[in-house]
């Protein structure tokens, strides 16, 4: 007797709570056995609209709404929106300070990879990589804290600079951190980079071409590793990114493999220009002078009847922000983050779009994991490196 | 940078002057103000034509502006990799018009318009899946438009009786309060009611 049995296709829920969805994802899937037919990602489950309440805020105070976008590299977010303000403001923040800026940059970009490399290495199985990552990015946590007090949420960066200069005996320590991190850059490439199983999972997984991933938007890390060697620090260099000296590494396949060998090799390259920043930092404000931008000196309000008049002003008004509207990119650790900032010439923004790059990366998911194995979307997932405070907003 | 950018917009207006309204450059920005219906003739031109070549469409978003006759503003931000250029197109729509879908021109387009959709109710016709994004299933109303109001209108609770969660109107202990700080302090042009003695006292 000819065995004829109906194969009907099944619906399979990803998420919302799921270790491998990196946050609240939900993605429902639907299967010809082990393989995705179609995927469609529901967003949204961490929506705290943001952008809504920004339009009731003054522009000093929209700033720790960034860090609580993307939290695995906050002052990277803080970045954009303070360069917007600044373009349309038509100010300029002292060479010290845009050289700290670039300096923290940098650093957060280290700890971004330092978390996605593992978090990609844990979905697939492999645990030792984020237990050794998460102690050197506790170490980073202690530098945040300890140039504006916070581990996470800093609103370090601010419209005209930043908060404050680094703190005695910083600068020496974030240099001897950056040499001895090579070290565990090594040691995470040891374990990951030739690892037949790691290979079996990554190679020639979610593969997308230069085309189309620049169809479907992509950009920073993801970009780069299909072989465009696109990076807005390179290209539309802000800040003091004209200064330094690195080089942009592209992959070749636009795999997960490839993805995760240009984040590696951009660890590497972030050093460089830690070192850099280090090294050629210059004496100096850290904040612009500029009094109707930049609160004043404790000191000079003790004794100036104007600095307390500019104090009080800035701090219940805000400063006015000419009308006008940019949109102001910068290459944050994921990819191109961008605010689309209008102003009406008031004290709080008119309108703040934020451009995550995780939503473009997400939207194509179904694209990259359609033919694969239920597995696979799991390390496909990994390398688009998600963060839903960023993508959901 | 600028004279490029100027150049491009020139060369732009000039090749598509069926579609466009105009050109500016501002904050070394390109700006195009597009009409709806000859949208995906410039999406594709700027996509193809070997001077633009913004194959790379990064964002799209709407901004509400109440007072205009068309309420609605759809930007859209594009890349050229080829050239390093940006250029930002911006398409007006009222309350009750339609903007062509450009994800046949942009596969990226898909969730960029379906958000813009569910935050401003901007409806694009021939878009393969419309659906809200951001906010909740079921949810009514559109959150960014500037009518709309901070708190919404409903919140969510776990009901203990019905063993599930609940939707209710919205509920505040206290009224909710927004504070206007402006004041004819520097930097602001506009002149504030009551203020115009002042500015005749001192011309």
């Amino acid at each position: 007797m000819p065995a004829e049995t109906q194969i009907k296709n099944l619906t399979v829920n990803f998420g919302p709570q799921h270790p491998a969805a990196h946050g609240v994802l939900r993605m429902v899937m639907e299967m010809d056995g082990e393989v995705v037919e179609r995927l469609d990602p529901h967003i949204g489950l961490l929506h705290r609209g943001t952008e809504k309440l920004i339009e009731y805020k003054s522009y000093l105070q929209s700033i720790p709404y960034f860090d609580r976008l993307d939290y695995v590299s906050p002052m990277s977010l803080e970045h954009a929106f303070v360069l917007a303000a600044e373009k349309l403001l038509g100010i300029q923040p002292p060479p010290r300070g845009q050289y700290v800026r670039t300096l923290f940059a940098e650093i957060t970009r280290l700890t971004n990879h330092m978390f996605n490399v593992p978090a990609l290495a844990l979905d697939i199985g492999a645990m030792t990589p984020l237990l050794w990552a998460c102690e050197q990015r506790e170490i980073v946590m202690e530098f945040y804290e300890r140039v504006c007090g916070a581990r996470l949420h800093a609103a370090y960066f601010r419209v005209g600079g930043v908060h404050q200069d680094l703190p005695a005996g910083l600068a020496e320590d974030i240099m001897l951190w950056a040499e001895k991190l090579p070290a565990f850059i090594d040691d995470i490439e040891t374990l990951l980079s030739e690892n037949r199983i790691f290979k079996q999972r990554t190679v020639n997984i979610g593969s997308v071409s230069a085309e189309d991933a620049l169809a479907w938007g992509f950009s920073g890390p993801m970009l780069r590793a299909s072989g465009v060697p696109w990076d807005l620090r390179k290209a539309q260099p802000y800040d003091a990114y004209a200064d330094m000296d690195f080089d942009i590494p592209i992959g070749k396949h636009g795999d997960v493999y490839s993805r995760y060998m240009v984040r590696i090799a951009e660890m590497r390259q972030s050093l460089r220009i830690v070192k850099q920043a280090i090294e050629n930092m210059p004496d100096g404000p850290v904040m612009t002078e500029d009094g109707k931008v930049a609160p004043p000196k404790r000191s000079e309000m003790k004794s100036s009847m104007e600095a307390l008049i500019h104090h009080f002003k800035l701090y219940t008004e805000g400063f006015h922000v000419p009308a006008g509207e940019t949109y102001t990119a910068v290459e944050a650790p994921k990819g191109e983050f961008a605010v689309y900032l209008v102003s009406d010439g008031t004290n709080r923004p008119y309108r703040c779009k934020i451009r995550a790059p995780g939503f473009a990366h997400l939207q194509a998911m179904n694209f990259m994991c359609k033919g694969h194995m239920l597995a696979d979307s799991v390390s496909v997932l990994g390398s688009i490196d998600p963060v839903f405070g960023e993508i959901d907003r | 940078m600028n004279q490029a950018l100027q150049d491009l917009g020139e060369y732009i207006a000039g090749r598509l002057s069926e579609e466009i309204d105009g050109q500016e450059v501002a904050y070394d920005e390109l700006m195009i103000a597009a009409r709806p219906d000859g949208l995906i003739k410039t999406m594709r031109f700027l996509r193809d034509d070997s001077q633009c070549l913004f194959k790379c469409l990064v964002d799209i978003c709407g901004v509400d502006y109440p007072d205009r006759e068309r309420r609605f503003e759809v930007v859209y931000n594009l890349v050229s990799v080829a050239h390093n250029q940006r250029i930002r197109v911006k398409v007006p729509v009222g309350e009750n018009e339609a903007v062509p879908s450009v994800t046949q021109v942009f596969p990226s387009a898909d969730w960029y318009e379906r958000e813009t959709w569910d935050l401003y109710g901007v409806y694009f016709s021939n878009h393969p899946d419309l659906r809200r994004i951001l906010t909740d299933y079921g949810f009514e109303g559109h959150p960014l438009r500037k009518d709309f109001p901070l708190t919404g209108h409903v919140e969510v609770r776990y009901d203990d009786e019905q063993q599930r969660v609940v939707y209710e109107p919205v509920h505040l202990t206290q009224e909710f309060r927004t504070f206007d700080f402006l004041s004819p302090w520097e930097g602001m042009t506009r002149q504030l009611p009551g203020d115009e003695k002042a500015e005749e006292a001192e011309s």
